[in-house]
């Protein structure tokens, strides 16, 4: 693993709709690595990860992401983002989607196919997006962030609601791009995807609770299990 | 910018469409069929040869403003365009994108209801007919680019379909169609000098009836700047960074 890190944030300060949803977080993530970064819905995830690719409006503090501040005209190449909600076109066939977004990315079209098998969904990539599951759905979200050559990619929850098996072959995935010097950040409100990770960042309530491996997790707490380990530092951290 | 994505934009749109293909229908038939009502509600008064020629134009300003604002509309709330605006897409590629697509769909509609009007029902224009397709298209890329810049202040598709009445009737009323700009009271033909719909209307009257002139010109003029400066606060309306 590469040792630097692809995105360091500092005092970072988010407000949305009146309410502070960030508070003077800092954190950073290693290069090359899987970091999971969890908490209940409602902590401020999504809200991390959209400073983090550049669409939030923040209110303070720095976000610098492969050594550039964050929304840099350069780095829309070399990120790859996955919102929660799959953003992709409905009324087109899976594949017209991943052809769009390969253009757009100058992508080469064989990325495609790499991609739909990647994802598991050769056999519906001739299907009108909409009719599909909503899994399904995502999983041509997140098909599209693979299409690129991106050096970091940045997940939101894209395991959701998926069946076991592809989980974890999604997950093998993740850990082969990282063995190939991708930096990865996957959120996720599943504690039993932490055990996937290399490292973890633990938000609740706008706040970093820790960032820490699932080794030092487990160590720090006590439990094996990661979701008591989490509730420990919950309670422990509560007033 | 790139030509490669605002070309991938336009087939993007185009695929879009052709998967709808009662949209496409009711974009080329309405037409059709409201051109047709017209030579019959009217028959015998002349009404026709005065108005034809220049609804053949307003049509695909309507239709390109209303199905425009809804496309962009769905791509603010289902998330693509923020995800296009993560990527290495100009927002010149967007535009540019939906303008090549929807100028596609508008040389074909005008293309069809100039067919029915001036073969089938037999319209008159002093001026040439080709003027008034041409102005045809230009109005289509008025009325998208106006449909984009509306979509930015919808919230919801009820709303974005609700701009046609609100944003387009007056100007329909005010632009001359219905009756001569002159003949209203001051301040509604000072109100008809800002709306873009007066021109596009009066560049279709002044070709239809074979006047070309320093009007026309103007005319003309101002339809292309109306369109520019409409996108131009489009593309203002399109952020990568939001709240």
């Amino acid at each position: 693993m590469p040792d630097h890190a692809d995105i360091v944030i500092e005092g970072l300060r988010v407000r949305r709709g009146g309410r502070l949803v960030l508070d003077d977080l800092s954190l950073s993530v290693q290069a090359g690595s899987v970091t999971g970064l969890l908490g209940p819905s409602g902590s401020g995830k999504t809200t991390l990860i959209r400073a983090i690719v550049g669409v939030q409006i923040v209110e303070s503090g720095t976000v610098t992401v492969l050594g550039e501040p964050a929304g840099s005209p350069s780095l829309r190449s070399r990120i790859g983002y996955v919102t929660q909600a799959p953003s992709v076109y409905g009324d087109l066939t899976v594949r017209e989607n991943l052809r769009y977004f390969a253009d757009v990315l100058a992508a080469p079209r064989a990325k495609v196919d790499e991609a739909l098998a990647t994802v598991d969904l050769e056999q519906a990539a001739g299907q009108l997006t909409s009719s599909l599951s909503g899994g399904q759905q995502a999983r041509v979200s997140l098909a599209t962030a693979l299409l690129g050559d991106p050096d970091l990619l940045v997940l939101d929850e894209p395991t959701v609601g998926l069946d076991p098996v592809l989980r974890h072959d999604l997950w093998q995935t993740f850990a082969g791009l990282a063995a190939g010097g991708k930096t990865l950040l996957v959120s996720s409100h599943v504690m039993d995807e932490a055990s996937r990770c290399d490292a973890l960042l633990l938000l609740r309530d706008y706040r970093l609770l820790a960032a820490l491996t699932p080794d030092e997790l487990r160590a720090r707490t006590g439990e094996q299990d990661l979701e008591s380990a989490f509730l420990r530092l919950a309670l422990d951290d509560a007033p | 910018m790139s030509i490669r994505v605002t070309a991938a934009t336009a087939k993007r749109v185009l695929l879009q469409l052709r998967h709808d293909p009662r949209t496409i229908a009711l974009l080329l038939v309405v037409p059709c069929v409201l051109v047709t009502l017209i030579k019959y509600v009217f028959s015998g008064s002349g009404v026709f040869d005065r108005i034809g020629g220049p609804l053949l134009g307003v049509f695909p300003l309507l239709s390109m403003f209303l199905v425009t604002s809804i496309a962009m509309l769905r791509e603010r709330t289902t998330g693509t365009l923020e995800r296009l605006l993560t990527m290495p897409l100009a927002k010149l590629d967007l535009l540019l994108g939906y303008a090549v697509a929807f100028a596609t769909m508008a040389v074909v509609q005008a293309l069809l209801v100039s067919s029915v009007a001036f073969g089938l029902l037999d319209l008159h224009v002093a001026g040439a007919k080709w003027g008034v397709m041409l102005l045809a298209i230009a109005n289509a890329l008025l009325g998208m680019a106006l449909g984009l810049f509306v979509s930015a202040f919808a919230r919801s598709e009820f709303q974005a379909v609700q701009f046609l009445p609100a944003f387009i009737l007056p100007q329909l009323l005010l632009c001359g169609l219905l009756t001569p700009r002159g003949n209203m009271a001051h301040p509604l033909e000072v109100a008809s000098w800002v709306a873009p719909m007066t021109y596009a209307y009066g560049a279709l009257d002044q070709v239809s009836r074979g006047v070309y002139g320093a009007t026309l010109a103007g005319y003309v003029l101002a339809v292309v700047g109306f369109t520019i400066l409409a996108l131009a606060l489009g593309a203002l309306t399109l952020r990568r960074r939001t709240p």
